[in-house]
């Protein structure tokens, strides 16, 4: 493997963690708000958060990039602050949680609605406020669901091609990705060695991800009926 | 502890509207499944706001629609033991027992430290159990514990016998006179006679959201069901019979003799006899199988359609028969007339 594969590979692994990571906190907040809260814009909030997969990904880093490039609204507000996204790898990042955002808070959701809120009344009477039910009750009975969610939003973002590539193209050591060098490899000639490794490399992350969700999942489930 | 309620709420074609006020002891709620006693609780918990009124315990006012206050369910400090014991899945018999203690920090309210009420309940054996090797009865109890841990003001009980058979019911039922004897004020929910005979103070009967009748358990319990009218007698334990499985009581009314209790002789029991295990005659009866014949005087007759209840004063105490109409007439019985009411000891209700 070329040095230029290896980068590819740890870039793709901290766009991943990064974008998972950071999209979790606000995952949850709005997994609860669509699960439990009673609002008006509820549905349009839901379709907010969907959008991104039904959107043709090319579309949604367009967007990204008129919003959060150099000259967009937000970015320029930002770049004030040293925060820039347009063609780092933490735009990489952004680009990538925001295409998996739809599909964590789709699992955390499902999850939270799976909780029985008899359990959270109960807690309420015993002195907990809400914040604090949410905490002790809640979140650990729909932990299984945060995990599912967190991993779907990390392979998502080891896959995830169309909206980084439009957003912050394709920069070698900054911004390309796996899936942007595979397609980089495909496009010189002679470059199917190199495409294959970081294929494997791809398809192996994807399964040591999903083993570890699987057995987390399961550690959670043993503690939760244990004797 | 008092508690004053006086709600208004209505929740589609229900309607509740409830006032009654709670002196300490156990007070039931009582009434037919579909009377509001859940509503009438949850309100009282928190879990629901009533559109209008008013309720005060000890004082301090959770509720009072007029002047806008409404007490979060936390900030209550009202234990709640639910009808399904809602223990957290999640974690140990331990942590579900002094979860409510971590926010309450042990103030006020019901005293009592960890380990007396885990003696006083019998979980001891439990503690590093979870909630779903329990049996129902146990999680019942770890329950209550759970609720009384975190130093309520009051206990709001919501049937909390329901969901379990006869055998578990006895195994609680003991558990909870405890706590109304160490003076923890309880809210109980019930449509069990049986149960309110045993356990409560006062009685407040719920009937189609409107409270029918309120005030203390001898006075209020005979009305409880038109269907299955009854009357209790305060008694004491005079000795057992070992040899028949008897227990012999002492009552105002007279000796009583009734299957084999437990408790130990000069313990105060109450009896519950249904109207309709009482017969009435106008000779003392003589060899007759029935163990039980008082002498009383009629007080009153109410008659509805072919049935009549007749209200005995038996030395100052009530006692309900159901009679037909037609046996008042043969007896030619009126108020003031003698009789001999004869109860067979096998008709007493257990609890």
């Amino acid at each position: 493997m070329t040095a230029e594969e290896w980068t590819a590979v740890r870039l793709s692994l901290l766009v991943a963690v990064t974008a998972m990571a950071a999209s979790l906190p606000p995952g949850i907040a709005i997994a609860w708000l669509l699960a439990r809260g009673r609002f008006w814009g509820k549905s349009l909030l839901d379709t907010l958060v969907h959008l991104p997969l039904i959107m043709p990904p090319v579309v949604t880093g367009y967007l990204l990039l008129i919003l959060f490039g150099k000259r967009g609204p937000i970015g320029e507000f930002l770049a004030q602050f040293g925060i820039v996204f347009a063609f780092r790898w933490t735009g990489a990042a952004l680009a990538c949680a925001v295409m998996g955002f739809p599909l964590m808070v789709r699992a955390i959701r499902l999850s939270i609605e799976a909780v029985d809120t008899r359990l959270e009344s109960a807690a309420g009477t015993l002195g907990a406020n809400p914040l604090w039910v949410f905490v002790t009750i809640t979140l650990p009975l729909c932990l299984p669901g945060v995990i599912a969610g967190a991993i779907l939003s990390f392979a998502k973002s080891m896959g995830e091609f169309g909206a980084t590539i439009t957003f912050v193209s394709n920069i070698p050591g900054e911004t390309q990705t796996l899936p942007s060098a595979i397609y980089t490899f495909t496009q010189v000639p002679g470059g199917d060695a190199g495409a294959l490794r970081l294929t494997a490399i791809s398809v192996a992350i994807s399964m040591i991800a999903l083993l570890g969700s699987e057995l987390l999942a399961r550690r959670i489930g043993a503690r939760r009926v244990a004797t | 502890m008092s508690l004053e309620v006086n709600v208004e709420h209505t929740r589609g074609s229900f309607h509740l509207a409830a006032r009654f006020a709670a002196q300490p002891g156990v007070t039931a709620l009582f009434g037919r499944s579909g009377a509001g006693k859940s509503s009438l609780v949850d309100i009282v918990a928190g879990l629901v706001k009533p559109q209008r009124g008013r309720i005060v315990i000890d004082g301090q006012t959770l509720v009072d629609t007029d002047k806008g206050i409404f007490v979060p369910r936390h900030r209550r400090r009202v234990g709640y033991v639910f009808q399904d014991s809602r223990l957290f899945p999640h974690l140990s018999v331990r942590q579900n027992l002094v979860y409510g203690r971590w926010f309450s920090r042990g103030e006020g309210g019901v005293a009592g430290d960890f380990g007396s009420i885990v003696d006083l309940l019998g979980i001891g054996p439990l503690i590093e159990r979870r909630p779903d090797s329990l049996s129902g009865g146990e999680k019942q109890r770890v329950a209550i514990g759970r609720a009384l841990l975190a130093h309520p003001k009051m206990l709001l009980m919501d049937e909390p016998l329901a969901s379990l058979d006869e055998q578990r019911r006895a195994e609680i039922l003991p558990y909870i006179e405890r706590l109304r004897d160490i003076g923890v004020p309880i809210l109980y929910v019930s449509h069990s006679v049986a149960e309110v005979a045993r356990l409560a103070t006062t009685v407040v009967i719920l009937n189609a959201g409107k409270v029918t009748a309120v005030g203390p358990v001898l006075d209020i319990l005979p009305l409880a069901d038109a269907s299955d009218g009854g009357s209790v007698l305060d008694a004491v334990v005079t000795d057992h019979d070992d040899t028949f499985q008897l227990t012999r009581l002492t009552s105002p009314a007279g000796e009583l003799q009734v299957p084999r209790l437990s408790a130990a002789a000069g313990a105060t029991v109450r009896a519950y006899i249904r109207s309709r295990d009482v017969m009435l005659s106008l000779h003392r009866p003589q060899e007759i199988s029935a163990l039980n014949v008082l002498t009383g005087k009629v007080a009153q007759i109410a008659e509805s359609g072919a049935q009549a209840d007749v209200r005995l004063d038996c030395n100052g105490a009530t006692l309900v028969a159901r009679l037909t109409a037609k046996s008042v007439q043969r007896l030619a019985l009126a108020p003031g007339r003698p009789v001999f009411a004869v109860i067979k000891s096998v008709s007493f209700e257990r609890t």
